[in-house]
This record gives structure tokens, sequence and C-alpha cells, in this order.
């Protein structure tokens, strides 16, 4: 049993949520702690989205989801550039494909207005096709929404985390709560397998998990359906074939199938939206790959004849209710922030500001520390240089001029960075989310060996662990 | 550091580019720069650790590792640089490229380039299996690095995906590290293993006799949260469904060319090869740009890629020599149910003989005749007893004087 440590606020769940409200928390004087299930940050809803940065132009106005992303979306561009994480806002372009989701389109630029987003406009067929001329036919016009982006889904939460423990916020990786108790003098325990810690005030960012943590603290308001969404990685050679997020006219459920560049330089299809019970089936079906590629072949014909790079399901923490599910209980001292739904890495800031002021109100108090220290992480996106392409770096390190990973060019260095970062990578799929490495069209063919090779040296765990060939996990 | 500029730019140091590097070297030829990514060169026979390696280029049979080994010490002993950790990273005008490396960045320029950037397996994702996203998922390359390269433990009970020649050297790397292979997949109704020359038979049967061979049948789902725990497959003839258990896949073969300095240079592939088109001198489409090995077309043993390597230098010494390249081409294609047909190209005027054309088909096929067509004519026409997907045959090159220059594409097509 470790020794119990006395916290001011818990977080539990450390995704783009969990790791931006340890962020906003660490600029103030308090002891934080944030607790995670699994072995690294970003690894639930967090690590399998589309990577769409929403202005939040089709969220329904009045609703807390799209106060938030209003009030996150400069927030995030201010970071995303102090930090270097990778992003590009290429615009978003909704198609209509027929009369009926043509007529949709007015109303849809009146909500985009009504939530702020001032610059979207219409766009006649011809123009769409002059912006898009891969776009396969039967485009009838279309709404531009300049606003929208993609950004790195993986440095995202890693650099909020990054910048709490930074600035002495207490990560603890692998602590799955199982229970929340009274713990006299105002505080409660959490325990997990073999550890608890207590603390005054308590958030809940659990994503998938948020109302079994609900329940715990004996509230009902909600269930967790999760929402499945399978995408569709294509090859590097499609990137040329669009310029713009080419999303569908959203349906009440979800915001449809579309296509988009990713910030590595790929293009994804997805995603599909599936209502499911179980908050582990992140696994693909032939039937949701089948009509994604139905889907992608009306769209964007061309994309069809590249390769597929890799192809991935995601969960969201969908609700019964249309809205984020953030609730504060002042007198229990607990905030709970569940149903963050499709928007939730785009949101993420607003949503902090906006916990941290409740948890102001339910009587935490916030003193500012003197000093905030920043953060910077290493650029893994396409729209920028890379270590192997700067002399600078090779010389003062050759070994960012050793590719290790061919496909993504991630050189030794960067490797080893990401091996002996504030927040190491500690298994093979962190050292990915870290890197690229492994991410690309050999999916492993050349660099496997050579990349696992180096995680066991660098973290003293045996390969039948890391491979998951012996039981326990990776820590 | 590289030289700024350099006769001939070898780009791969496998068997097609190591053997080219070894030619032009003896022709004389002096300012040769030779990159390879790799650490080491040597290309894939340096991870084979099995024999059937050399048989037509040494005229003996050697390990894959001792192959690579006679290689680079041929090159070694005529002073060829092997700039290894470097890396070809784009195109920036005619014979002007950009690389990287432990030195840095930079720039050189070549008169005439030799792409040798070879194949890789099509993995997992490519394939669009679905299923979950576990450990103990590998290609035959991948498989080979973890247990001839870094001695990493792979699995218990194996399942490889694929029944080509490269299958085979799966079947041998997972007996070598001790996991049992539960079966061996193949969507068609037989496998295509081959022995590739004489004295293979003996070797190959063997193994391959022992193999629990599965044919007929479709992968349908991979099972297992954190690691492979079976693979769910179904049989073409009946649909019926059936779980492996195992915990480790090998998807082996289906071959892609290494392809994309070809692309990012703006060379025209070959729609049926995907490497890009070549005429039976190695030229591609773009003037002073050569391809030879496995970049052609997946996968052919590492010998014919080195006396591929070697034809090629012949044709670039001649470009260095005469600075010509033929201008007028006509495109060689293929025609359902076949695949490709390497060369791919013709171009006038010629400046190579050519002896046999390599064709494969997309399936099984027996009895069948191979018409050569042009503008309507059979300008000839071959029989073979069976066609096997996955296996090159030889048609016969006579008719190729019968083209006419001026005509149409040619096509092959099953008569």
């Amino acid at each position: 049993m470790m020794r119990e440590i006395d916290y001011d606020v818990a977080i539990i769940g450390a995704g783009a949520v969990g790791t931006a409200i340890a962020r906003a928390l660490a600029r103030y004087r308090l002891r934080v702690v944030l607790v995670e299930r699994q072995p690294d940050v970003g690894m639930g809803t967090s690590k399998a989205s589309t990577a769409i940065w929403h202005t939040g132009f089709d969220a329904k106005p009045g609703t807390l989801e799209a106060r938030l992303l209003q009030r996150s979306y400069p927030l995030t561009e201010r970071f995303m550039a102090e930090a270097g994480v990778p992003v590009e806002r290429i615009g978003g372009l909704l198609i209509a494909w027929n009369d009926e989701q043509l007529q949709t389109l007015p109303s849809l630029m009146h909500n985009a207005q009504q939530n702020g987003v001032h610059d979207a406009r219409l766009l006649e067929a011809g123009e769409i096709y002059a912006r898009e001329p891969h776009l396969g036919p039967g485009a009838r016009g279309g709404l531009y929404v300049p606003g929208e982006g993609i950004f790195c889904t993986y440095t995202l939460p890693l650099a909020f985390a990054t910048q709490a423990v930074l600035n002495g916020v207490s990560l603890r990786l692998n602590f799955a709560v199982e229970g929340v108790l009274p713990a006299g003098e105002g505080f409660y325990r959490l325990e997990a397998a073999g550890a608890s810690l207590r603390c005054r005030f308590l958030v809940n960012a659990a994503g998938l998990h948020s109302d079994e943590i609900d329940h715990l603290l004996g509230h009902h308001a909600f269930q967790v359906r999760p929402r499945r969404g399978e995408l569709i990685v294509y090859d590097k050679f499609a990137r040329e074939l669009l310029s713009h997020v080419l999303l569908p006219v959203p349906t009440a459920t979800t915001k449809g199938v579309l296509i988009s560049p990713t910030v590595y330089g790929n293009v994804l299809l997805g995603p599909t939206a599936e209502e499911l019970r179980d908050k582990s089936a992140t696994e693909t079906s032939a039937a949701g790959l089948q009509s994604l590629l139905a889907r992608g072949r009306a769209i964007l014909p061309a994309l069809l004849q590249e390769e597929v790079t890799a192809s991935y399901a995601g969960l969201r923490a969908a609700t019964e209710h249309g809205d984020y599910q953030i609730r504060a209980h002042p007198q229990q001292r607990y905030i709970c922030v569940g149903g963050i739904r499709s928007t939730g890495l785009s949101g993420a800031m607003g949503i902090a500001e906006h916990v941290v002021e409740l948890l102001a109100e339910a009587g935490l108090v916030l003193k500012p520390r003197d000093e905030f220290v920043p953060v910077r992480m290493p650029f893994i996106g396409e729209a920028g240089t890379r270590p192997y392409q700067s002399a600078e770096r090779i010389a003062a390190n050759p070994d960012y001029g050793r590719i290790v990973c061919h496909c993504e060019r991630v050189t030794r260095g960067e490797i080893l960075d990401a091996l002996h970062a504030v927040i190491p990578a500690r298994t093979v799929d962190g050292l990915r989310r870290r890197t690229r490495a492994l991410q690309g069209r050999c999916q492993g063919f050349n660099c496997q060996g050579a990349l696992l090779a180096l995680l066991v040296r660098a973290t003293g765990q045996p390969a039948e662990r890391l491979l998951m060939l012996e039981p326990g996990d990776a820590t | 550091m590289l030289p700024e500029a350099a006769d001939v730019l070898i780009v791969g140091a496998g068997p097609a580019g190591l053997a080219a590097a070894i030619t032009l070297r003896r022709q004389g030829l002096q300012k040769l720069v030779v990159v390879e990514r790799e650490a080491e060169a040597g290309g894939i026979p340096r991870l084979c650790h099995h024999s059937g390696f050399g048989w037509r280029d040494l005229r003996r049979l050697l390990s894959g590792p001792s192959y690579a080994r006679r290689y680079r010490e041929a090159a070694g002993r005529l002073d060829i640089a092997l700039h290894t950790e470097t890396t070809i990273t784009g195109w920036h005008g005619p014979g002007l490229l950009s690389y990287s490396g432990p030195a840095g960045p930079g720039r050189l320029r070549a008169r005439a380039v030799l792409l040798a950037t070879g194949c890789r397996e099509r993995p997992r994702a490519a394939r669009l299996v679905p299923g979950s996203r576990p450990q103990g998922i590998f290609t035959t390359g991948s498989l080979q690095q973890f247990v001839y390269g870094h001695g990493l433990p792979v699995g218990r009970r194996a399942v490889i995906i694929g029944a080509e020649l490269v299958s085979l050297s799966a079947l041998m790397t997972l007996r070598h590290a001790g996991v049992a292979v539960v079966a061996m997949l193949s969507e068609l109704p037989a496998h295509q293993i081959y022995p590739p020359y004489h004295p293979a038979p003996f070797f190959l049967l063997d193994r391959l006799g022992r193999a629990p061979l599965l044919m007929g049948v479709q992968v349908s789902r991979i099972l297992g949260q954190r690691r492979v725990e079976g693979l769910e497959i179904t049989h073409l003839a009946s649909g019926r469904l059936e779980t492996l258990l195992c915990d480790t896949l090998v998807f082996s073969g289906d071959w892609i060319p290494e392809h994309e300095m070809a692309r990012l240079g703006g060379l025209r592939l070959d729609p049926g090869t995907q490497g890009p088109l070549v005429d039976p001198g190695f030229r591609t489409s773009r003037r002073g740009v050569f391809a030879a090995g496995n970049l052609l077309r997946g996968a052919e043993t590492a010998d014919n890629c080195a006396r591929e390597g070697q034809a090629a230098a012949s044709q670039i010494l001649r470009f260095l020599h005469a600075e010509r390249w033929p201008d007028h081409e006509i495109a060689l294609r293929v025609e359902p149910p076949l695949r490709w047909v390497f060369p791919n190209a013709l171009r006038w005027p010629a400046t190579a003989g050519l002896h046999s054309l390599a064709f494969r088909a997309a399936e099984l096929l027996a009895r069948v005749g191979v018409q050569v067509m042009q503008n309507g004519h059979v300008l000839h026409e071959q029989h073979f007893p069976t066609l096997v997907p996955n296996v090159s045959m030889a048609l016969s090159a006579r008719w190729l004087p019968a083209v006419d220059p001026a005509g149409g594409e040619v096509c092959l097509r099953i008569g």
C-alpha cells in the first residue's frame, strides 16, 4: 500500500478533457492529482477521433456545447501555437448532395452565426468543384467554414498533461478508480487496486466511464451509450486529392461520414456511427468498412485507388442527452464532466475554464502561482520542419538524421526523446502516438523490431510484457 | 558526406542496387554514389536466415545473410562507398535529389539515377481485415526482424496468411523461433509455392510437406483486445465460419513496390505491377532515370533482382556514353485475368535485346493460350499447362520484331 497523499483536487480521467482541466488548475497554488486507469494519457475516446478542430458552427445554439466550443476555439488556437501542436486551419466544406440537403444550408449558416461563427458562407456547386476538383459528381452546393481545421489528437492531450506535470500536478497512471469513499475532515478517498489517495474536491472526466463514477457519487442523471465510429486512413499519396475537410450535412445523431486530410499528410474517411453497449468494443467490422468505402467512392472516387494505411474504431461517449453533461454538486465538492461526445478535443480548453469556475463556486480557493512554466512539444506534423530536415538539429545530434521509421521519417533522436519525455512512452502504442513511428504505410514491415528493441532498453520492461505475451500491464 | 554531383546515383543497396553498382565500377565508372536507408547494405536477404540465395547470379546456394555479405564485400573490394542510414527525401529538378542522414540534409545532382528501392508486403490494414488491433500482428519482414535482427519473442501459436514463396520463409522463421504454426491460409484453392530453380525442390518441398495448409479460406476477423487471441476465417466454398486459436498472425506476401520516390519523381506507374513503367532497357518514363529489382513488381527472388541490376547498369553506361533517350513508346498491357507483364513498355530506338517477358495471372488457370495482340492482330500465341497467381511465367519475346512501332498498344490476353 502506497502512502496516502492529500490533494486539493483529484481529476479522474486523463483524456483531452481531464488533462485540460489539470493544466487549467496548475495555474493555481493547489495540490492536484490526475488519475488514469490506462498506462498513458489520451488512451480512450481522445486517441481515436476524427482529429477535426471544430468551430462549433453546427452545434445547437444555446447549448453548453455550443458555448464552450466558442469559448475554447481562441484558447486552443493560442495554446497550439505556443506548445507546438500540429494544426492546419484548412477550412471545412459542408457539401449538399441533394435538394433536401441544399435547402438546409441557409439554416446551417444562420446556426453558425448564432454560434459566433460569422465567416461561414454559402458556395455554388461550381465554386465547390473549383476548390475540390476531385470531388465525385452530384454536389449541389455547400457551406464553407474557414475556421474548421485539423490537429494532432495525440499531441494535444499530451501537451496539456505535460504542462500540468511541469507545473506540479501529479499524474497517476494505471490508477483505475474502484471506490470513492468519505474519509472525514472534508476529504474523499479514491481507491484503486493496491493504491489510494485523498482529495477535497473531485472532478469526474472519466469519458466512457463517467456515468459509473457519477453513480459512485450517488447520481444517475445520464448513461453513457458508446457510439462506435470506424475510420479508414489512406496513404499519403491521397493527400493531394483534397484541400478542405469535406463534411456531410449533419443529422440529429451524427455529423456523418467525412473525408479529411490529417496533419500527418494522410487522408481520413469516416466515421460510421453505431450505438453499442460494450465500452471496449473498439474493433472494426466488415460491414462498417464496406459502408465507408461506398461513401468514399461517392464523395472522392479517386481516393479508393490509393492504398489503405490503417483502419481503426473509436468510441464516442454519447448519452441519452443532446448536450454535454457538466454538473456541479457544491455540497459534495464534486463536478461531473460527462457526455463529452465528438467535440471533446476542440472543446477541452473551454470546458476546463468552465470547470475551474464551477470549482471556485463550490468553494475551492484559487490563488494564482507566481510562474506558469510553458510547454513545447516535439513537432510531428507535416506542415513544418521535421528533425530529419533540419541541418541544425542533426549537427547538434546526428541521431536526428538517423531515420528509423522510413514511412513517417521518424528519427532515432525523436524516438529517444519520446522514451525519456516528461511523460515518457511506456508502450508500443505510446511510442507511436508520440512520434508517428509504426503509423505509416508499411505498418512496421521495416522498423517494428528496431522500435521494440529501443522500447525494451529504455523502459527496462521485458519484451514479453510489452507484446502482451504475459499477464500484467505495461507500467 | 555525399558528394554534390555524381555520374550515377543508386537508390537502395539491396541485391539489385549492389549488383548494379558492382557492374558499373567494374566497367570503370568512378563517380558513383550508392545510398541505403538502413544501417547495413544487403537488402531483404540480410534477414532471411535460410538457404536458397545466389543460384542464378553467383552459381551457388547460400543463406540470405551470406549472400548479402558477399555483395557487400564485393562492393568493398571495388572501393564502392555505401552511404548507409541515408534516405533520399525528394526530387528538385532533373537529376537533382535531396537526402538526409546523420551527416545532415543535402542535395546531389546525378546524370543518371537507378531506383532500386525494393518492395514490401501489404500489411493487415491495407488488406482491410476487420477486427481489433492487438499486439502480435506481423508481416514476414517484421517477423524476421524480430527473430533474427533483434532476438525478440514472437508468440506461441501462429497463423500465416498467404501461401506464396515468401510464406515459406515466414514458416521457417517461426519454426526457428519455436513458434507452432497452426495453419497457412490462402483465399486461392491451392498454394502458390513453386521451387524457383532446380536444386531448390528438396529443400522447399520437405518443409512445405509438413505445413498445415488451409486453402480456399478468407480471413474475416481478428480477435483479441490486447494480444491476438484468434482468427475467424470463412471457408469460401461452404460459407462456414471457423475460429483458429492463435496469439500471432503473419501477413505474408501480397507485395507492393516501394514506389514512393518513383511517384514523387513523377514516373508513370504500370497499373498492374504498381511499379514504374519500364522498357527492356530498364528505362522509366523520365529521362535519365532507371529502375531495377523488386521496385518493378513484387516479388522475384534476389538472384533475379541482382541480374536485373547488372543489366540495368549496362544500359546506364550506354546512356552516359551516348546521352540518348529513346522517345517513341508503346505501352504493353494485359487484360484480366492476367495481372501484369514485365517489361511493360517498348521504346524505339530499342537498345536492349530481350529473350522473354515475365507475366502473371490473377487467378488459377489451366491449359490456356496467351496471345499477344496489336491492332487486332495476333502477333504471338503460346500455350501454358497452368498459370498460378504469384508465380511469374516466361513468355517468349520472339514476336518483338513484328510489333509495329507506329501501331497502338500491345496487349496480352487469354486466347
